[in-house]
């Protein structure tokens, strides 16, 4: 119960800031309408590029646009306050309390998803709609199953930012981290180029690595293409998210037990 | 008492600090110790300050108390539990306050961080309701329940987190610097407040802070620490015989007169017909007060008692 009240109040928590939330929901929009004309480009040279057609490529622009800001592909979300309150040592505070911290963070990221999901997911998809041929999921199963892809892209893509944000233990500051972390994302989460345009051993990598079950897994679940594999595609995702979270779980053990929190 | 409810024997936390040395390419490991051969008891119900310079170890001892930072050596006990091992079950039995740091949640209302506290430490719902309630109205917080917190003032947001840190009735409260920044009437409401806490639901308090009246004004006894252990531990009024320090009698005589010399005393200084005499603190004040009187026409007689920063400077110093 207490991780639900936490998530609800994660969410309205970002929910008071409605200004920063239109102007998301505005480049959302305008980045999906520029790379939709960009993707019809490409598949119009090639109209079966990485097993998609150009109704399945338009669809993927949007729903990596309105995955974009729930999986906090870029760093954001909680994990950033986290990093702050152990750069200022406020972290301590958050020790001293009979809790987790790795539940706690985790459910204040999935409240802190859900709006950004309602919100600049939803928004945006819904212009997507409007002005270009989307292919919507082939059955409920499939869209249901794109919902709990989405949950757990959410968690994987906590649990690195979890670390990177963890790192400020050692480094006194995560930004370089996070920069690096924050690229290697975009370029391998499918964000930038559908994963299956990969080449040879780059795209096998690609999707073996986590970063595929932030937007490549999910998207290819709500397209059809993990039809009649989708437990092995969401058992992908649940693996990835166990591990991490384990991850999670062992250096801040390892911080709390060697490192100083910062600050008197 | 038979079991304090926090015990400690020859505490020491060491850190290994990497320096760069001049001539030398690679850093040099030394280690530092922050902490070394601490030794102090508490008693449940006592209200005691715990003082020293920045860089003494006071903010080291506290986190090894509530357990987020491990020993390096020694006996360490908090109400029986080993701080570090029992981390979670030691964190339901105390409370924590930072005058520097906020616990309340930065952009919900003050109610919103109490609700949550409350499924956090599973407070009954009785018990959270009558503490809120009681805390609420001793604070007078009634009007800021409702508001974000990053719109209170210091003083409303020190009392929200008080009354954060005392939902669930801990035994032991452990406040850092709980004064800081106020104004002195929030001050003095705020030392109230304490003392009511520890007269009527008997928690122990143990206070660090650099503004002595807190201490002054809230401990009977007082554990000084520098360089990472104890230089004295005591009564307030046992302080105030230490360090060498001296109490000063102020003699108004009805005339000018030539410094006064009486067995005891040093002359000090005069103004005039005032005269300063000095005499050490652990003297009574009683012959030297009479041998004045027999020996010169007194218009008036005042003790001045050392100022307890006066004392505390002298124990740094040595």
């Amino acid at each position: 119960m207490l991780h639900v009240a936490i998530a609800t109040r994660a969410f309205r928590r970002y929910s008071t800031y409605r200004a920063a939330t239109l102007a998301g929901m505005f480049t959302n929009s305008v980045f999906g309408v520029i790379y939709s004309f960009a993707y019809l480009a490409l598949w119009r040279a090639n109209p079966t590029a990485g097993g998609y057609d150009s109704v399945d490529a338009v669809t993927y622009v949007w729903l990596g646009q309105a995955l974009l800001m729930t999986v906090a592909l870029w760093g954001g979300g909680t994990t950033d306050g986290l990093a702050e309150r152990i750069r200022t040592g406020d972290v301590a505070i958050d020790l001293y309390r009979p809790v987790g911290l790795v539940g706690w963070y985790l459910a204040a990221d999935l409240g802190r998803a859900a709006y950004h999901l309602v919100t600049r997911g939803l928004g945006p998809t819904l212009l997507g709609l409007l002005l270009f041929d989307i292919r919507l999921p082939a059955s409920t199963a499939a869209g249901l199953a794109f919902l709990l892809s989405v949950v757990l892209a959410v968690v994987v893509s906590f649990a690195i930012r979890f670390l990177v944000a963890a790192s400020t233990f050692w480094l006194l500051d995560d930004a370089g981290v996070r920069v690096m972390s924050g690229a290697l994302a975009m370029f391998f989460s499918g964000m930038v180029l559908p994963l299956t345009l990969f080449p040879g051993w780059l795209g096998t990598l690609a999707h073996a690595l986590p970063w595929s079950a932030f937007v490549q897994v999910p998207n290819d679940i709500w397209l059809g293409h993990h039809e009649g594999a989708l437990l092995a595609a969401l058992g992908f995702q649940a693996l990835w998210a166990l591990v991490l979270l384990g991850a999670c779980q062992v250096v801040l053990g390892a911080a709390t037990r060697k490192v100083v929190v910062q600050g008197g | 008492m038979n079991q304090p409810l926090v015990d400690v024997r020859d505490l020491s936390r060491e850190f290994v600090v990497r320096r760069r040395v001049a001539g030398r390419r690679r850093r040099v490991r030394t280690t530092v110790a922050a902490v070394h051969d601490l030794t102090f008891q508490v008693g449940a119900g006592e209200m005691v300050g715990y003082i020293g310079p920045n860089g003494a170890g006071k903010s080291t001892t506290i986190k090894m108390l509530t357990g987020i930072l491990v020993p390096t050596s020694g006996h360490l006990r908090v109400a029986g539990l080993e701080p570090s091992r029992d981390r979670m079950t030691l964190a339901r039995r105390i409370g924590v306050v930072f005058g520097q740091r906020t616990t309340l949640w930065w952009d919900l209302p003050l109610r919103d961080s109490f609700e949550l506290l409350q499924r956090m430490y599973r407070i009954p719902d009785a018990t959270y309701r009558r503490n809120l309630d009681t805390f609420v109205d001793l604070l007078d917080l009634g009007d800021q329940l409702d508001t974000p917190v990053r719109q209170l003032s210091l003083g409303q947001r020190m009392r929200g987190d008080i009354t954060a840190a005392l939902l669930h009735d801990p035994e032991i409260l452990y406040l850092d610097e709980p004064t800081i920044g106020l104004d002195v009437v929030s001050k003095g409401r705020l030392r109230e407040f304490l003392r009511t806490l520890n007269r009527e639901r008997g928690t122990t308090l143990l206070l660090t802070t650099h503004d002595l009246q807190d201490i002054e004004a809230l401990c009977d006894r007082v554990i000084v620490i520098d360089h990472g252990t104890s230089v004295f531990d005591g009564e307030l009024s046992a302080l105030r015989g230490r360090g060498g320090s001296s109490r000063t009698l102020v003699v108004d005589l009805v005339d000018e007169a030539p410094p006064i010399e009486v067995p005891g005393a040093t002359h000090a200084g005069s103004d005039g017909p005032r005269q300063w005499l000095r005499f050490p603190a652990d003297v009574s004040a009683a012959p030297i007060v009479a041998a004045v009187a027999a020996r010169y026409e007194v218009a008036d007689l005042s003790i001045q008692e050392p100022a307890i920063e006066d004392v505390i400077r002298d124990l740094y110093a040595r």
